[in-house]
């Protein structure tokens, strides 16, 4: 893991994501979720995406498969991917970008399976409409898929509800994987999860990215598991990137007050037990400016004092509240 | 202790001090399985010993199917046990209200359940829920004036504005929601608050703040409380002993902050090598877990072979005291592997062992591990 954090492979980027911004555009008034969002990831790097449900993460992934529908336009900005223009794609090209060259795992993908269908005849499905393959062929690489992910062969002809969560959602993961795509979108993908399945999907989705060499657009609100895994990592705040560096240097020296807070979300599990603040209810941040860059790639949102932050080991009281929502404004 | 007008008007003796706000004694609750003529049962809990004294905050951590809610369910009142018996403040409420709980009963145990948008319903104003508590159990003073004086001290106490008792709860975010969810428990003066993975379904960022809520709580109205939670951290974080559940039974328990960093138990050091924690070195260590996840499944050496203190066999289980005695630590002998049906599915040991080998059906019940010395301390 930390050989793989100094060199992310190439520098060409395999995704590039230019000022994106998504607008829910309603009758009397519309909201913007996505606003200037720009980002790139490199070939072979694991890129995460951190924030608060509601801060536009899972609709700038929705963006780059092209599945955002109606009321949620994508108001300003480019999405090229390996120097394609996604935004300009035909259907029919879409079709053969979606789950060739990006493949998504989403949220709770393990219910998103068929309870009808068995597995093997929802992998051979890929195959079939997406490869073009017969179905005794479709049905012999179904089996390896499975046993890429340590499930067993024979489990092709078990129904979804006979698998175990975590089984389900290794069995969705080796569906995204199916057409070997050059970048997979991992949106939550342990958040219905215990401790200990979480932690063998990551290792797995870990394994599978060094034998296959794709890239990941890797979703969570979860920091630690995502310093864990990422390369580098974006935090979001209100559809703005408030943050954005190599994950390492997120968790140890986190610039921006939210990033801060949100690491103060998480309790270590090592070390004294000190009293940790959160991000205090009620604070906002507002008309966040553009990243400015404080050291060697890492890039943060200037915010309003200056010398601002929630310290950590202490208890946020009312007083220091309303310094930062005056501070920030 | 500190004293608050909320601690003091409980009916029953606070004078025994040394009895513990709540105690379950071997509680075992199985369900049937199959069809209506199937003798079959599957084993949820099993000679469940847990204690938790006056003010103590006491987390019960396990993955999904350990039997963690099983085990509040039961103690709650909305299942009925199979066997064992439940203690609060020292008397068996089990056998004091054998077919129901009483409104006493509630009143000195209050629930908070995970999902703060299903547990308010969506018609009524906030007030309406804090005041419903006041009536029922008949804390809302004599006068309309008490009442919404009282309701306010809730809505600060929980740190809510109290003009919010006006508001739906869709107008409300799950963070407040939850703190609604606690104030409504808070209404009745309760002892013993059951807290049901109260933070799972909340933004990260006012989990938190949440957490710190029931701290205070603690400390400022000495109310005890179970936290029941599948997150190693935020227990360490809030309770002061940890208690950990492994297929219905508890195999290890200690204070918190020495158990996890001492985990004794294959399970527990399982649960607590799956953590993230960026602080923490090569925790993605694929051999180790090979090893971890088989001691759990099949423990075949005991780390106490040997020591002439320790009575130790395979179908006896045995507690035994890890470290110093002052940290309430013990774990449940490596060699008794609980061989209840329920839980873990996480833990199949490989995929290939079907479902099946899931409704196995429990045999050899050993007894329960009360028979043991357990040292309590205060």
């Amino acid at each position: 893991m930390t050989v793989s954090q100094t060199s992310f492979g190439s520098h060409e980027p395999v995704l590039d994501v230019q000022d994106l911004t998504v607008k829910y555009i309603g009758d009397s008034r519309s909201t913007t979720a996505v606003d200037r969002v720009s980002f790139s990831i490199g070939t072979g790097e694991v890129f995460g995406l951190a924030g608060e449900s509601g801060c536009g993460k899972s609709t700038i992934a929705n963006s780059i498969m092209r599945l955002l529908k109606d009321p949620a336009k994508i108001a300003a900005g480019s999405i090229s991917f390996g120097g394609r223009d996604v935004l300009a794609m035909s259907p029919e090209e879409l079709r053969r970008f979606r789950w060739q060259d990006v493949a998504m795992v989403f949220q709770s993908a393990m219910n998103s399976l068929n309870p009808v269908l068995t597995i093997g005849e929802q992998i051979v499905d890929i195959f079939t409409t997406h490869a073009g393959l017969s179905r005794k062929e479709s049905l012999r690489r179904a089996g390896e898929l499975l046993e890429l992910v340590r499930i067993d062969p024979a489990r092709l002809k078990s129904y979804p509800h006979q698998l175990s969560g975590g089984m389900r959602q290794r069995a969705v993961i080796a569906m995204a994987v199916a057409l070997k795509p050059s970048l997979l979108i991992l949106d939550e993908p342990t958040t219905a999860l215990d401790v200990v399945v979480q932690q063998e999907i990551m290792a797995q989705i870990k394994e599978l990215q060094r034998e296959l060499g794709f890239s990941v657009l890797f979703i969570t609100h979860d920091m630690s598991l995502m310093v864990e895994l990422s390369h580098r990592m974006a935090v979001m705040y209100g559809g703005r990137i408030v943050e954005t560096a190599r994950a390492h240097d997120v968790y140890a020296d986190p610039r921006h007050p939210y990033t801060q807070a949100l690491m103060g979300a998480f309790p270590p599990l090592t070390g004294p037990r000190v009293t940790l603040s959160g991000l205090p209810d009620g604070v906002k941040f507002r008309n966040i400016p553009d990243l400015a860059e404080v050291a060697p790639g890492h890039l943060v949102a200037p915010f309003g004092a200056g010398d601002l932050s929630i310290a950590h080991g202490t208890q946020a009281t009312d007083d220091e509240d309303a310094a930062l929502e005056g501070a920030i404004r | 202790m500190s004293h608050s007008m909320l601690s003091t008007s409980t009916g029953s003796g606070p004078a025994r001090t040394d009895t513990p706000a709540l105690e379950v004694r071997g509680l075992g609750k199985s369900f049937p399985i199959g069809g209506l003529f199937s003798r079959d049962s599957v084993r949820a809990l099993h000679g469940v010993d847990l204690a938790i004294g006056r003010g103590e905050i006491v987390a019960l951590v396990g993955e999904s199917g350990s039997g963690k809610s099983t085990l509040a369910r039961c103690v709650a009142r909305l299942e009925r046990p199979s066997e064992g018996s439940i203690l609060l403040d020292g008397t068996d409420v089990l056998k004091r209200d054998r077919f129901q709980a009483s409104r006493a009963f509630r009143s000195q145990l209050q629930m908070v359940f995970q999902d703060p948008f299903g547990s308010l319903n969506p018609a009524h104003r906030i007030g309406h829920f804090l005041r419903r508590s006041l009536a029922i159990h008949g804390k809302g003073g004599r006068s309309e004036t008490e009442t919404q004086a009282r309701l306010e001290q809730l809505m600060d106490t929980v740190g809510l504005q109290a003009d919010m008792l006006d508001s739906y709860p869709h107008e409300l975010s799950g963070g407040q929601r939850q703190r609604v969810a606690i104030a409504r428990a808070l209404a009745v003066e309760p002892q013993v608050i059951l807290a049901d993975e109260p933070t799972s379904m909340l933004d990260v960022s006012v989990r938190i703040g949440v957490l710190n809520l029931m701290r205070r709580l603690r400390d400022e109205q000495g109310i005890s409380m179970l936290y029941i939670t599948h997150d190693l951290a935020s227990a360490r974080y809030l309770a002061d002993r940890t208690a950990v559940m492994f297929a219905g039974e508890l195999v290890e328990e200690g204070e918190s902050l020495d158990l996890l960093a001492n985990p004794a138990h294959p399970y527990t050091q399982l649960l607590v090598s799956a953590v993230p924690d960026p602080a923490r070195a090569g925790s993605y260590d694929p051999v180790r877990r090979a090893e971890l996840r088989q001691a759990v499944m099949a423990s075949t050496s005991c780390a106490f072979d040997g020591d002439p203190d320790q009575p130790c066999s395979g179908d006896q289980p045995v507690r035994h005291q890890v470290g110093d005695p002052g940290n309430r630590h013990w774990v449940r002998c490596h060699l008794y592997r609980p061989r209840a049906g329920a839980g873990g599915h996480a833990l199949a040991a490989d995929p290939a062992a079907g479902p099946s080998a899931d409704a196995g059906i429990s045999v050899h019940a050993g007894p329960p591990a009360s028979a043991h010395p357990r040292k309590a301390s205060a």
